[in-house]
C-alpha cells in the first residue's frame, strides 16, 4: 500500500535511523513506514481506539491518549523528530501543544489545513456559511476542527513559541507538495494546506 | 518439540491426576528474609514448547485465580478462568504457543502456602508460613522455567495482581521477558485497594473458626469471615453502572420487601452466592497472605521511588491495558506505568478499552481486549520467529 502523498513528505524530511514520535498516529501507516524505509525508531500517540489496535497488531508502539492532556509526561529532547500531522487544527490549545512537539523533539514536523486558502475565502464571502471544503467537510456545529488557521497565523504561532523554520511546503489538494517561503503571501491563498519542519531556537 | 523434565508428583483432585507439580531443588529466598527450603510449584501447561523453546508464554493469575487458565476447575468444575483468551485459536493460540500458569506462593491450589504442611513440623503452616511478596511470587517462576529449562519466554501476561507479576517479571529478569502485558494493575498498591483488602482480613480473622489461623488443627473453617471478604473485594471487582444494570432494585423471589433482613435484593443474593462458593475452593490464610503481597507491591519504592528505574534499558515490548470503569485499577495508574516507560524510552503501547464492567472486565469477553492481545502476541512472535 502506497503512503498519503502528505505523509510521503514528512516521510522525506525524516533522517535514517531516527526516534520519532507521531502524535495522532492514525492507524500507523506513517510510522510504519519509517520504521521499514528508514529504520526508525518510532512510538506513536492516537485517540482512537481501533486505530490503536491497528498500530499494536502492526508491531509499533502506540499509546492511546490525546495531544492536550499526554504531551506533557514525555521527557524534553527524547526524540530526534515529533510529528503532528493535520492535527493541530483539533487540539483545545494549539499554542501548548506546539510548545511540548518543540521540547519533546529536537526538530518538528507540523502540517496543516489552510483556513487562508481561497476557496475558503470565496465561499464565506459569497455562500455567507461556514465554508466547507474537501479537506474540511464538517458541518460547524459538529467539526472536530475548533481551532482552524490560516498558514500566515501559523507562521506568527511558530514565531511566538521560538521555533525556526527550517523547511516549509505548501500542499495542494492532491497532496502534492513544493517547497514554499513561509511568509509569501501566494501560498497563503493557493496552497490547500502546508508542512513545516521546525526546530526551537 | 522440546523434551521436558520428569515431574516429581502430579497435582492430584478427588483420586485423579489434575496437573502438574515440581518440588524445586532449591530454597526459595524470600523478601521477608526467610527461605522456603524445597518449595512445591503446581502448574498447568498447555499447547506444545517447540525445539527452539521460544514459544513460551507464561500467564500469571490473579488474587483468587489459579493455574486453571484454560482448563476446566478441578474443585467447582467450571471452565478455566481465562478460557476466552487461551486455547487453540484463542488470542494466547495454544496451536501456536506453549502456554504456563503456575499457582503463586502462599496459595491454596497445590503450590507450597500457609495451608500445606510444613515439612519440619508435620503440621499444617498456618500463620507460621513466612509473608511473601509479589517478588517472591516471581522469584518462584522464574526457578520453575528453570526447572522447565526455559530460558526466555515470549510474553509474560496477566491481570490484576497477575498484572503485578508482569511488572515485577520485567523489572527482576528484563533480559527473561520478549514482551510484557500487564492488564488493569498498578505499580503500587493504593491506598483504598489496601483498605479493602484490611476490611477483607478483619473480616476472616474476626470469625471464632479462624482460631488464630489454626482452623485446619480445629477442624473448623472461617467460612463465614471468608465469605464476607470475598463479598466486599468482589464489589470492587465491579462498577456502580454494571450493578445498576444487572441488578438495579430488582427484588430476589418475591413481590415485595419483606422488613426483615433475608436478601431481599438480587444484588444482596448474588453477594452471599459469590461469597458461599469461594469458600469451597479458596483457603482463608491464603487469602490473607495474597491479600497482603498486593499491598506490599510498590515497583518504585525498590528504585528510591521512581519508577522509570525500574524499567531502565528495557529491552523488553511492553502492552499495557486499563478498562474506563475499572475503578480499583483505573486507567491512571496504568497510564502511569506506561508514561514511566516511555520515559526510559522502553517501547510501549497503551489501550484503554472502553465498557463498564468494571476491574472484572479483563476476565471477560472484551472483544476489544482479545483483538489487541491477539495482534501484539503474532506481531511479538513474528518478529523473533517463533
Amino acid at each position: 500500500m502506497s503512503l498519503r502523498p502528505d505523509l510521503a513528505a514528512i516521510a522525506a524530511m525524516i533522517p535514517q535511523g531516527a526516534r520519532v514520535l507521531d502524535v495522532g498516529c492514525g492507524d500507523g501507516a506513517l510510522l510504519e513506514h519509517l520504521k521499514k524505509s528508514k529504520q526508525a525508531d518510532g512510538r506513536g500517540i492516537e485517540l482512537i481506539q481501533q486505530k490503536v489496535n491497528a498500530c499494536v497488531a502492526r508491531g509499533l508502539a502506540v499509546m492511546q491518549g490525546d495531544a492536550d492532556s499526554d504531551l506533557v509526561e514525555y521527557p524534553s529532547a527524547a526524540f530526534d523528530i515529533s510529528i503532528l500531522s493535520l492535527t493541530i487544527q483539533a487540539t483545545r490549545n494549539p499554542r501548548e501543544v506546539l510548545g511540548h512537539l518543540l521540547r519533546i523533539g529536537r526538530r518538528t514536523i507540523i502540517s496543516l489545513p489552510n483556513f487562508g486558502h481561497w476557496r475558503v475565502r470565496l465561499s464565506l464571502l459569497f455562500g455567507g456559511r461556514m465554508p466547507k471544503t474537501p479537506a474540511l467537510d464538517d458541518e460547524w456545529y459538529d467539526t472536530p476542527n475548533i481551532h482552524l488557521c490560516t498558514i500566515a497565523d501559523f507562521v506568527a504561532l511558530a514565531k511566538a513559541n521560538g521555533a525556526v523554520i527550517e523547511q516549509a511546503l505548501a500542499l495542494n489538494e492532491r497532496g502534492r507538495t513544493r517547497p514554499m517561503r513561509a511568509d509569501a503571501w501566494g501560498p497563503n491563498i493557493l496552497a490547500e494546506g502546508a508542512i513545516f519542519l521546525l526546530r526551537k531556537t | 518439540m522440546a523434551e521436558l523434565p520428569k515431574f516429581i508428583r502430579p497435582v492430584t483432585a478427588a483420586g485423579a491426576e489434575i496437573g502438574h507439580a515440581i518440588v524445586l531443588d532449591k530454597p526459595l529466598e524470600l523478601d521477608c528474609g526467610q527461605t522456603l527450603a524445597q518449595p512445591t510449584i503446581a502448574y498447568m501447561t498447555y499447547g506444545t514448547l517447540n525445539a527452539a523453546r521460544s514459544n513460551a508464554v507464561l500467564v500469571c493469575h490473579a488474587l483468587t485465580g489459579d493455574q486453571f487458565v484454560a482448563s476446566e476447575h478441578p474443585v467447582t468444575g467450571k471452565p478455566g478462568w481465562w478460557d476466552e483468551m487461551v486455547g487453540p485459536g484463542k488470542p494466547i493460540d495454544t496451536d501456536r504457543f506453549f502456554v504456563i500458569c503456575s499457582n503463586v506462593v502462599g496459595g491454596c491450589m497445590g503450590t507450597t502456602g500457609p495451608a500445606e504442611m510444613n515439612p519440619e513440623t508435620g503440621k499444617p503452616y498456618g500463620l507460621t508460613f513466612p509473608v511473601v511478596t509479589i517478588r517472591d511470587m516471581v522469584r518462584a517462576q522464574a526457578m520453575l522455567l528453570d526447572a522447565l529449562g526455559i530460558d526466555k519466554v515470549l510474553c509474560v501476561i496477566g491481570g490484576s495482581m497477575g498484572g503485578m507479576q508482569v511488572l515485577q517479571w520485567a523489572a527482576s529478569f528484563p533480559e527473561r521477558v520478549i514482551s510484557a502485558v500487564p492488564i488493569a494493575c498498578a505499580a503500587r498498591h493504593s491506598a483504598q485497594n489496601i483498605a479493602f483488602h484490611e476490611v477483607g482480613r478483619q473480616a476472616i480473622m474476626a470469625d471464632p473458626d479462624w482460631k488464630n489461623g489454626t482452623y485446619q488443627l480445629h477442624g473448623t473453617q472461617p467460612g463465614k469471615g471468608l465469605a464476607v471478604a470475598r463479598m466486599a473485594a468482589h464489589i470492587t471487582y465491579l462498577s456502580e453502572a454494571a450493578l445498576q444494570r444487572k441488578f438495579g432494585r430488582n427484588l430476589q423471589n418475591r413481590e415485595q420487601i419483606s422488613f426483615g433482613f433475608g436478601a431481599d435484593f438480587q444484588i444482596e443474593s448474588y453477594l452471599r452466592h459469590q461469597g458461599m462458593t469461594f469458600v469451597d475452593r479458596f483457603d482463608a490464610n491464603s487469602y490473607l497472605y495474597i491479600t497482603r503481597a498486593m499491598d506490599y507491591f510498590d515497583l518504585a519504592a525498590e528504585q528510591g521511588g521512581t519508577l522509570a528505574e525500574a524499567f531502565k534499558g528495557s529491552k523488553t515490548r511492553f502492552l499495557i491495558i486499563s478498562f474506563t470503569s475499572d475503578w480499583l485499577f483505573p486507567t491512571s495508574e496504568n497510564k502511569h506505568v506506561a508514561h514511566a516507560l516511555n520515559a526510559t524510552a522502553a517501547t510501549v503501547s497503551f489501550v484503554e478499552i472502553a465498557t463498564d464492567r468494571g476491574h472484572d472486565a479483563f476476565l471477560l469477553d472484551e472483544p476489544e481486549m482479545y483483538d489487541t492481545v491477539r495482534g501484539f502476541l503474532a506481531s511479538v512472535a513474528s518478529s523473533v520467529g517463533a
